[in-house]
């Protein structure tokens, strides 16, 4: 039982992670339908921003505060620059768009390996996070507390956002049905921008956490896109808590898995884990009904 | 000339088969019969994409997991050939010398066992996991992502096995091919010709699937998949068959991988590779029937040549056609040589370039 304990803490953390790079998924896939696979390269773009942030605030303890918001703005903007070049002219073709982002996410990766070292750079952790917190008897390190605590701001702000602000309503409306929100007047394009630029803005955050946790390099997108996807169709289009209770899982089932074997054993297992499950369950953890023909 | 237009493509066929079979190895310097092979090999995966995504709608993004299912039975039974009767591997020597050859490696000593494996596994897999997947009806971006998964999944696991796959460094050092001396440049010119005959083939058994019975109801899948079902087919064995049948040629486009290029890694088979076959696929023409194995040669040449001359540019380019083609030219460069040809000839009903007839849904974006 009490080996039981550390995988499930280290698990909780690495769900966390997952989560917070699905949560923008969720929103711009589950929400708009547009399967952006350049969202792993919209999250690098925030571990690098968090990196510039403390090229000019040498203060580590300072400058993660600062680089969230950063790093929120600078990958929503990047979001909204794909969005407007690209993806508006593809709202009818969601499996094209899958393409078209492939060739971004290769252009962005390109471009972060000229601009920035090969090897990845260096993001300092904050002093604060040094230590540890004790639960039930082990330490669990402040890094993976932060990271939980900030997956549960965001999902919180965001279902707030979604739930109670008129922006949030306009989302919501846009997306149960277009055509007749746009006749009672909500703009439904500006809503397809703001929507993917809070979207891609959140994979920044992603970035942020992620950079303090491994290293930040122009790969860093690669591993966690795949994920992120399953996580978000494993827990059902369109539903913030499937993705919270799916990320959660998949992250103690790698823990555990790589417990017992090794680490990227433990990805090959939760991968083919998630295929089995949505065999079974094609829709997901949790679904939204409709009486459309799928 | 009305009877000759449904032969149009065979005839197109036969050219290609006299310019890869007869015409490249008498022009051709040897390292270059190496290369054309190496996009031969692209090229058959690539004709089983456009079966599977041009005319059925799937989106396979993990070719990969066959490519490598293909590659590696090849590779195994290449290494052991290498080796000798009885002995082990090189490298799992060097890992560890009282090592002993892991059970699923001793089937592949056996010739005939190697090339049953590289047609049968791929049905094998690709069955139980097309089945499950169709019947449950996951389609468009789950069933591209799921597939994807799995190629990621298949690279990770070879890579994290070093003593028993060769992980990361892959396999390589192949001396014999079924007998035949490898490094012997006469023997390389076979290989090199029995990889485009069987490209040759993997054409054949397309056009002929597209011109049958099943090609019609595959398209008619792809389109409404809903009106095919109330029609009282099963639209879940149409796309099986397709499926299976794209994953067969990326196996066999695997097992003629190993012995043409020497080596293979689970780079060759992971993410970014898979998504490389799905370029050449677009950028040719998905639905059209020479687009997808011309294209994939295309992008396979631009790997190759330009990828190590210039390799950032390359990736550069690679992004910049993803980008453009999805765009402006969803069917591919040959939906614009069909346009091109309805320009010429306007009374012309249905040129023969564009003998694949692009979708309602995606003609109307393209013009």
């Amino acid at each position: 039982m009490d080996g039981l304990i550390p995988p499930l803490l280290n698990g909780t953390a690495q769900g966390a992670l997952l989560l917070l790079a699905a949560l923008g998924l969720s929103l711009t896939f589950g929400q708009m339908g547009v399967i952006n696979m350049a969202h792993g390269e919209f999250l690098m773009a925030g571990a690098f921003i968090a990196y510039l942030t403390q090229q000019v605030i040498s203060s580590s303890d300072l400058s993660i505060p600062v680089a969230l918001p950063l790093a929120f703005l600078g990958a929503g903007l990047l979001g909204l620059l794909v969005e407007v070049s690209i993806i508006q002219w593809m709202y009818r073709r969601p499996l094209d768009t899958l393409l078209v982002t492939v060739g971004v996410s290769l252009i962005l990766q390109q471009a972060a390996l000229q601009i920035f070292p090969a090897q990845g750079v260096p993001v300092e952790k904050p002093g604060w996070l040094d230590g540890q917190l004790t639960v039930l008897g082990y330490d669990w390190p402040l890094r993976q507390v932060f990271t939980l605590v900030l997956a549960a701001l965001c999902v919180a702000a965001l279902a707030a956002w979604l739930k109670y602000s008129s922006f949030g309503r306009r989302i919501r409306a846009t997306v149960q049905n277009r055509d007749l929100a746009e006749t009672s007047g909500v703009p439904t394009r500006s809503i397809d921008r703001m929507t993917f630029f809070v979207g891609s803005g959140l994979a920044g955050v992603a970035g942020v956490a992620a950079s303090l946790i491994g290293g930040t390099n122009s790969q860093m997108g690669t591993q966690y896109i795949i994920p992120a996807f399953l996580v978000v169709v494993a827990g059902g289009i369109g539903q913030i808590k499937g993705t919270i209770i799916a990320a959660w899982v998949v992250g103690v089932a790698m823990a555990f898995f790589a417990d017992w074997t090794t680490g990227s054993l433990a990805q090959v297992f939760a991968f083919v884990l998630v295929v089995i499950f949505l065999q079974v369950r094609p829709q997901g953890l949790f679904t939204v009904r409709t009486r459309g023909l799928t | 000339m009305k009877n000759l237009k449904p032969w149009l493509p065979l005839i197109g066929i036969g050219v290609f088969a006299v310019l890869l079979l007869a015409v490249a190895p008498s022009v051709l310097s040897m390292h270059w019969i190496n290369n054309l092979g190496k996009y031969c090999c692209w090229a058959i995966a690539a004709v089983g994409i456009g079966l599977a995504w041009g005319r059925g709608g799937m989106l396979v993004l993990g070719q990969g997991v066959f490519f490598g299912i293909g590659a590696y039975s090849m590779a195994m039974h290449l290494t052991l050939e290498t080796a000798g009767p009885g002995n082990l591997p090189i490298f799992m020597i060097l890992y560890d010398p009282l090592a002993a050859l892991p059970p699923f490696w001793e089937p592949f000593r056996s010739e005939v066992f190697t090339l049953l494996a590289i047609v049968l596994l791929p049905v094998i897999v690709a069955s139980v996991l097309g089945y499950a997947l169709f019947k449950s009806r996951v389609k468009g971006a789950y069933f591209a992502i799921l597939t994807q998964a799995l190629a990621v999944a298949l690279a990770v696991l070879i890579s994290s096995t070093i003593r028993e796959t060769g992980g990361d460094t892959g396999l390589s050092d192949f001396k014999y091919f079924f007998g035949y001396v490898l490094s012997d440049n006469g023997n390389k010119l076979m290989v090199y010709l029995i990889a485009a005959a069987l490209l040759i083939v993997c054409l054949l058994v397309v056009w002929q699937l597209r011109r049958s019975r099943f090609g019609e109801l595959l398209v008619a899948t792809r389109d409404a998949e809903e009106r095919v079902r109330f029609l009282g087919y099963d639209p879940a064995a149409i796309k099986l068959v397709a499926f299976v049948v794209a994953a067969v040629m990326a196996s066999v486009a695997g097992a003629m991988f190993v012995p043409i290029v020497g080596i293979i890694t689970p780079q060759e088979i992971g993410a970014s590779a898979s998504i490389l076959m799905i370029a050449g696929v677009a950028l040719g023409g998905r639905a059209s029937l020479f687009g997808p194995a011309l294209g994939a040669m295309a992008v396979g040449w631009g790997q190759s040549s330009l990828g190590s001359s210039w390799p950032s540019g390359w990736i550069y380019i690679l992004g910049l056609l993803f980008i453009l083609v999805t765009l402006f030219l969803p069917m591919g460069l040959s939906s614009l040589l069909g346009k091109v040809a309805r320009l010429i000839w306007p009374s012309r009903p249905k040129p023969a370039a564009a003998s694949a007839a692009p979708s309602p849904a995606l003609d109307e974006v393209n013009t």
